[in-house]
């Protein structure tokens, strides 16, 4: 291999953040164990100079290691967003950590690991680099899950989300099997390539749709679609919530990264039949989280549902997958709902973690009664909140939701939408609930004020409006990111 | 020389002996087990096609897996030790203090 095929230069940011997570490790020694906020703050420092790196490369398009990564707009979208997402975890972290008594350095550095893993996954051109990182960004996960050992929830967070994991991974590499056995190669490129001629006979379509199944099945955990959403409630509640809040929103982002690198190039040939199987996701994961998340009393079980639920709404992007004039489309609105749900559910977070108390208090509805009278902020932030993942003006949620379900209504599938709609409908029903215990209800809630926490919220808040008043900025950049794919 | 579809067929049985001992057993040290099954079923599906497909990468891509699968053994394991020093068993329906 030549110098020229390896280009390195493709993935500098990723090599620039596995250094600076190793050489974390290192210097975390020597910080006292009283003031680990300096490893949180170099582990932000860092992840803001891969940003700045990762932003430099706008505009290349080139291959990396032989062809197994790849760098395009849409990886250079999807890892902004993932950067800008650790900050946001690691912003949401500082004050948690420390006041729950789990400020340990590797805490830091574990989320800088798995961020890199999931911009690998971004990046990932070869089912081979798929596998890795997705397990580069799932191990992380699994120890930061059960972080807050010896509490009991925490550690059966972990342990289901680490069998869960591992039994999808499973899935995963079977159906790189099949797809290799079936195509030859394990190459995105080259697989579609081989699939691309007809009747050539080489290849066993069989094999191929059974393979990017069970890599649907394995990537379907990742994400939390239903049927595969069973580990999603217990494991983000049990998790420490500044946890919940990186792995809710990184995992999903990345998770679908993939999904869409892999079945967008290199499957389109199988889309006719895989279509129904997304349709059939999509409209089950809206109904099933919705409704289920309309049941729950703890916020953190209430926002595992409902992330399971956007997720069903973010999958309706994948439908048109295989029609060429609509797929640029939706797909970009997909990454728009991306940036949305990130944004807004970091935000969510953030509020649930300043009423959230150290003895395990603070996380059931009830309360927040009262919230409005003691922190008329927060409250009105998670107001915003929910409005925004209900998708009611005026709110970055209903921007998303309008360009998702024009996409696609244009591809042809309005029965999907109107499903996405009545959904909505019942979702409005339990996030106004919060609303209204919040502003209606008498009640002496306690909450802390972190000036990263809070900075966190009002940043998100703002975001939340803001960018819904002019969308068409992100809209453009997701339009142009996917531009390249097809 | 064995016909490859023997090699399939035996991966399958032992991939779906994998998956059924994750749904079925309670124990987590034997559902971690039936993981790892799952996983080498797909490495022998692997190597088989590799050596028919005259093609490498199916086998460097057994070595990933090999590696990746072992980085997991050791972070599970920690999570059983760990579980079992709190609860004094590793019966995943006894580990059961999320519901809702």
């Amino acid at each position: 291999m030549t110098q020229a095929d390896l280009n390195l230069t493709t993935i500098f940011p990723l090599i620039f953040l596995t250094v600076w997570a190793c050489t974390l490790l290192l210097i975390d020694l020597s910080i006292p164990g009283r003031r680990k906020g300096v490893t949180a703050l170099l582990a932000a420092a860092g992840l803001g100079l891969a940003l700045g790196f990762t932003l430099a490369q706008t505009g290349r398009q080139e291959t990396g290691f032989g062809g197994m990564v790849v760098l395009d707009g849409f990886s250079i979208f999807v890892n902004a967003l993932l950067l800008v997402s650790g900050i946001l975890g690691i912003a949401l972290s500082y004050g948690y950590v420390k006041r729950m008594g789990l400020e340990r350095g590797e805490y830091y550095t574990l989320l800088l690991f798995s961020v890199t893993g999931m911009m690998l996954m971004a990046q990932a051109a070869d089912l081979i680099v798929v596998f890795l990182a997705l397990e580069l960004l799932s191990i992380p996960l699994y120890v930061l899950a059960a972080f807050a050992r010896p509490k009991p929830e925490s550690e059966e967070a972990g342990l289901k989300y680490f069998l869960l994991g591992a039994f999808a991974t499973g899935f995963v590499v079977y159906g790189t099997a099949l797809v290799f056995g079936a195509t030859g190669s394990t190459n995105l490129i080259a697989i579609v390539n081989k699939v691309g001629i007809p009747s050539d006979g080489t290849v066993n379509l069989l094999l191929l749709a059974l393979g990017s199944a069970l890599i649907l099945v394995g990537l379907g955990f990742k994400v939390a679609v239903v049927p595969f959403h069973m580990w999603t409630p217990d494991v983000y509640q049990g998790a420490p919530s500044a946890v919940t809040a990186f792995m809710s929103s990184g995992a999903k982002i990345a998770g679908f990264a993939a999904l869409l690198r892999v079945f967008a190039t290199a499957f389109p040939a199988i889309a006719a039949d895989m279509t129904g199987v997304f349709w059939a996701l999509a409209a089950l994961t809206m109904v099933l989280g919705n409704l289920i998340a309309i049941a729950q009393t703890n916020i953190k079980r209430l926002l595992a549902y409902s992330s399971i639920a956007h997720a069903g709404y973010i999958l309706m992007a994948f439908v048109p997958y295989g029609n060429p004039e609509v797929a640029p489309v939706s797909i970009a609105a997909g990454l728009f709902y991306l940036v949305a749900y990130a944004i807004t559910n970091f935000g969510a977070w953030g509020v649930v973690i300043a009423l959230e108390r150290e003895t395990g208090k603070g996380l059931e509805l009830n309360d927040y009664a009262g919230l409005a009278r003691k922190q008329p902020l927060h409250a009105a932030a998670m107001a915003i909140f929910m409005l925004s993942l209900i998708g009611l003006p005026p709110t970055i949620g209903l921007v998303g939701k309008f360009y998702l379900f024009r996409a696609v209504i244009a591809g042809g599938f309005t029965g999907l939408a109107i499903i996405g709609v009545l959904t909505s409908l019942v979702s409005a029903y339990y996030y106004l609930r919060v609303i209204v215990i919040m502003y209606m209800r008498e009640g002496e809630p306690e909450t802390e004020r972190e000036s990263f926490l809070d900075l966190t919220t009002i940043v998100t808040a703002v975001a939340t409006v803001v960018i819904s008043l002019v969308p068409q900025f992100l809209f453009a950049w997701a339009s142009s990111a996917v531009l390249k794919l097809f | 020389m064995v016909p490859i579809n023997y090699y399939i067929v035996l991966s399958a049985i032992l991939f779906t002996i994998g998956a059924l001992g994750v749904l079925v057993r309670r124990n987590a040290l034997i559902i971690f087990m039936s993981i790892e099954l799952m996983l080498n079923a797909a490495n022998l599906a692997m190597v088989a096609f590799s050596s028919v497909l005259q093609s490498f990468s199916g086998q460097i891509f057994v070595f990933f897996v090999i590696a990746v699968a072992a980085a997991e053994v050791a972070v599970g394991l920690a999570l059983i030790v760990e579980i079992f020093k709190s609860k004094r068993s590793i019966d995943v329906d006894q580990i059961s203090s999320l519901k809702g």
